[in-house]
């Protein structure tokens, strides 16, 4: 039986963390190093954990895929990043980000989680400016704030369109200073491929070495994953390629629980698809609609260039429907929106699945120079894909899959059901609910990672007796021998089919329907079409070479596989949730003007999914919300 | 619009094994496709005709995360300035025309497989110095010391750095002082790095001639490789804070 008490602590709301810090247990200075904590995934979750543990004294060992942690996708991250630090003067205060995050995610979302993520939001930009990070500023030398969806105030602060670079630099040097010092090992080029637990309790890992092939195991004291989102199962997404879901999804069947899966954010902005060839979507950074206005024409199939239409033949949708958040109206309702006026017919570009971004007004306004000096790199990014200089024409974009809010379940120390089995980032389920806001995961990322394992990994230690394992205990040996053995097995058949082929088909069947929009009919029959293609699969997939060298091909179908047993219980999770809330909107399920539709009644809590080959048990944690009172989310 | 390329691409099994060039032909290549989109549809034909695929380094896809490294007709990242492997559009090239791809060649950076080169010795110099020693938790308000936006603006220009490699790849020297000399100009343009500006110089420089990057012969290829446009400044300001310190220590 897994454990799903939530350990949210007693007391107010805002008290909890400062009480629960005081409470927890503390690990003597001169033991820490005695206990190895094995992370994997160095993103800004990984990152700066292992940076933030080593420094206390623990030894830490660290791994990645890439050649180097500053590669993680995290370092993607264009717009910026929260924190309720009111420096505009402009009513922010952490009481208001818990309240936009809670509203924001749909009410389905944990207060108590939520609101510490407020709380820390302040210190992380202290602990970033303090390393370094050159923060956009005003003349006076105060840091500059930009207004992201979802919000009325102004507090997302940015280093130009590379935020999420800055962050990640930031924590990767913090990270190498550790290393330097010898208190963190990295280990670049590997994949994790198994949790191993002793006791029932998580103690290592199963890693690849991407670049010999060679399985290597790992001992520890815990285990914390960081490996990011699983936006990848719909093949085309705004994530980096290398970005997968196997790490959480091998945990899950050693037992973590698997929170919400069905809960994935389709960004508004991003460039249209332009073909079958393309191999990933760029995204515009939503910072972007502080400045360019949203809009398609009033009249269906209207195929004049945008600036033969006039103003008064134009739809600016956003501010029309939406008149008090207008253009930064939250993801979902955006998202949803542009589908609904192209389904209209209204949609611009040859393919006519796309909607205008427009700057003119704001270049009138605030002149060329002040807009390159924000979005610079963001209009060069798209001119070179596009060819289209959007100074002079607007942007055309269009909806992509972005960021997946489910993750595995944790509870309020970030621990999974899994005993041992730390999980941080967007790896987890913890904070978004239904639907994130902008420039808020990098604010849980750098939370979960600076502020909150520091406290409560320590305790699970210091409560725990952990007795000393090595890595020749037979549940290593066994572990190896099942990744080997799933590994002989995939490169054996040598069918004819390769693994992007499958992706391709994969992501197809997820994005039509468990996108933007979901059906009872149309998820049953992916609940059909899934496992058929899983058995076409495990019949016909090809993978050339052998998996003693780097085998690119090895690797992508391993992922594969997961994605498509991930995509099923996605599937399935959608299905069962009978209502729409933010991200997951079911058609059977809406208002009369086409809203979101909640159920509070059967559906205020969070799906957490208990693995079982034939048929994973769904259970459910109740949300309570006693400082914020239950709504329909507006933002008209 | 669809085309057809010939490619004469490095192939070489692992590190130990000899390498060579081999030629492929393509068609049917869509003139929006990426260069390294071009690559995955060799890729896939490789694969099913049982053939080993081209081993290329990529992540992102949008010029951020500095995985891309190839060389492309004699130039790192190709032959458009300010622009990663990642970002090259295959209308780039006519109809018919030779691509010749290698990987990032220099003496500190060793060849893994095919494309695919081993750039640790970037995070060795980082690991020497690259950083605010700040532990975590141990900071005042942001806003406490106010910082010029212009300082910020410089820092930010030099802290757009990649780490991808190519002006190490474009210099003949192989040396890494574009690299060094932004993240060193990074933290000595702000109050933050200014504690540890002396040893940090030091210390990186020392890193990077002991993983056997050459010296800087002002050629400036390495600046003009750049996909972030990181000037030569950074270099001038690299030797004045080296100076700085021996005089300062
Ligand atoms: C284009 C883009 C722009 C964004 N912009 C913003 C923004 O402006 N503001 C904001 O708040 N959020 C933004 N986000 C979201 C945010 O970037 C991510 O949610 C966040 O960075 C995730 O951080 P992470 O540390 O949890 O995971 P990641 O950064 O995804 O890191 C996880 C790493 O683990 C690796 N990994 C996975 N599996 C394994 C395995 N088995 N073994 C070893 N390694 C593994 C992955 O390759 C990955 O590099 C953006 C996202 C995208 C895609
Ligand atoms: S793949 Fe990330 S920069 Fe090219």
């Amino acid at each position: 039986m897994l454990d799903f008490k939530s350990h949210i602590p007693n007391g107010p709301l805002q008290d909890k963390w400062s009480n629960h810090k005081f409470e927890s247990h503390l690990v003597n200075p001169t033991n820490r190093r005695k206990h190895t904590i094995l992370i994997v995934g160095t993103g800004l979750a990984g990152s700066s954990a292992a940076a933030s543990l080593a420094e206390a004294g623990y030894n830490v060992k660290i791994f990645g895929i890439h050649d180097s942690p500053r590669r993680a996708h995290s370092i993607a991250a264009q717009g910026g990043i929260n924190a309720a630090k009111n420096y505009q003067n402009d009513g922010d205060s952490v009481q208001r980000l818990f309240y936009d995050t809670i509203k924001g995610g749909d009410f389905r979302a944990r207060e108590a989680n939520v609101y510490r993520l407020a709380e820390i939001s302040v210190k992380i930009i202290d602990q970033c400016v303090a390393q370094g990070i050159p923060f956009a500023r005003e003349y006076g030398g105060l840091l500059s704030n930009r207004s992201f969806g979802g919000t009325q105030v102004s507090r997302t602060f940015y280093a130009r369109g590379q935020t999420g670079q800055q962050l990640l630099l930031g924590a990767y040097q913090a990270l190498e200073r550790q290393a330097h010092e010898g208190r963190v090992e990295i280990y670049p080029r590997r994949e994790m491929m198994d949790v191993v637990k002793i006791n029932d309790i998580a103690r290592g890992i199963i890693v690849r070495n991407l670049v010999t092939g060679e399985l290597e195991r790992y001992a520890g004291d815990a285990v914390v994953l960081a490996t990011g989102g699983y936006g990848n199962v719909f093949y085309l997404s705004t994530n980096a390629k290398a970005s997968n879901a196997s790490a959480v999804w091998r945990a899950h069947k050693r037992g973590a629980a698997f929170a919400n899966p069905c809960f994935t954010q389709i960004h508004p902005t991003c460039i249209p698809v332009s073909g079958d060839h393309q191999s990933k979507l760029t995204l515009m950074s939503e910072s972007l609609r502080n400045a360019g206005r949203v809009w398609v024409p009033l009249k269906k199939g209207d195929n004049r260039p945008p600036h033969q239409i006039p103003e008064n033949e134009r739809d600016y949708y956003l501010e029309r429907i939406y008149p008090s958040f207008g253009n930064l109206a939250p993801r979902d309702v955006a998202s949803r929106a542009a589908k609904h006026v192209c389904d209209e017919g209204k949609g611009v570009g040859s393919s006519h699945l796309s909607v205008y971004l427009d700057f003119a007004d704001s270049i009138k306004r605030e002149g060329h120079d002040s807009i390159r000096m924000k979005y610079g790199n963001l209009f060069d990014m798209y001119q070179k894909i596009t060819t289209e200089d959007p100074y002079k024409t607007p942007m055309r974009i269009y909806p992509a899959v972005h960021y997946t809010m489910g993750g595995l379940w944790v509870d309020y120390n970030l621990q999974s059901t899994l005993p041992g089995l730390f999980v941080l980032g967007e790896a987890n389920f913890s904070d978004h609910g239904a639907n994130r806001l902008g420039a808020s995961a990098l604010m849980q990322g750098l939370a979960d990672g600076y502020f909150v394992i520091p406290v409560t990994l320590p305790n699970y230690i210091a409560t725990q007796s952990i007795v000393k394992v090595d890595t020749q205990h037979p549940n290593f040996a066994e572990a190896e021998n099942e990744v080997k053995k799933t590994t002989s097995q995939l490169i054996k058949i040598k069918g004819t089919q390769t693994a992007e082929m499958f992706h391709k088909r994969l992501g197809k069947l997820m994005w039509d329907d468990c996108g933007m929009s979901r059906n009872e009919s149309g998820l049953k029959k992916l609940l059909e079409e899934i496992p058929k293609l899983k058995e076409e699969f495990w019949n016909d997939i090809l993978i050339p070479g052998d998996e003693n060298q780097l085998n690119n091909e090895l690797e992508k179908a391993g992922r594969v596989a997961d994605f498509m047993e991930l995509g099923e219980l996605m599937a399935r999770d959608a299905l069962e949730r009978k209502e729409s809330c933010g991200g997951h909107f079911r058609t059977e399920y809406q208002t009369s003007d086409s809203e979101a539709l909640r159920d509070d009644e059967k559906f205020c809590h969070v799906a957490a999914w208990e693995y079982n080959e034939k048929n994973s048990i769904r259970h459910t944690e109740q949300l309570n919300f006693e400082n914020i009172h239950l709504q329909t989310r507006s933002y008209k | 619009m669809s085309h057809q390329y010939h490619l004469k691409i490095w192939r070489q099994k692992n590190s130990q094994s000899e390498g060579k060039f081999e030629n492929y032909s393509i068609d049917n290549i869509h003139s929006d496709m990426t260069l390294l989109e071009m690559l995955d549809v060799l890729n896939q034909q490789l694969a099913i005709k049982g053939e080993d695929p081209v081993s290329f380094d990529h992540d992102c896809r949008e010029g951020i995360c500095g995985s891309c490294s190839l060389v492309i007709n004699g130039n790192p990242h190709g032959p458009d300035s300010g622009t990663t492997s990642c970002q090259i559009f295959m209308r780039k090239f006519p109809n018919g025309s030779q691509l010749v791809i290698e990987p990032f060649r220099a003496k500190a950076f060793p060849l893994i497989k095919d494309l695919v080169v081993n750039r640790s010795a970037f995070d060795r110099i980082i690991a020497s110095g690259g950083y605010v020693s700040v532990d975590t938790g141990s900071s005042v308000d942001a806003n406490a010391t106010p910082i010029s936006k212009i300082a910020a603006e410089m820092a930010m220009d030099s802290a757009a750095c990649i780490g991808c490699g190519a002006c190490v790849a474009a210099c003949r020297n192989g040396s890494a002082m574009l690299f060094v000399g932004a993240k060193v100009s990074h933290l000595a343009l702000l109050p933050q790095g200014d504690p540890e500006r002396s040893r940090r110089v030091q210390n990186m420089m020392t890193q990077m001639d002991d993983e056997g990057f050459g010296s800087c012969t002002n050629m400036g290829s390495c600046a003009g490789a750049c996909p972030k446009d990181i000037s030569l400044d950074n270099i001038a300001r690299l030797n004045q804070e080296y100076m700085r310190s021996l005089l300062k220590g």
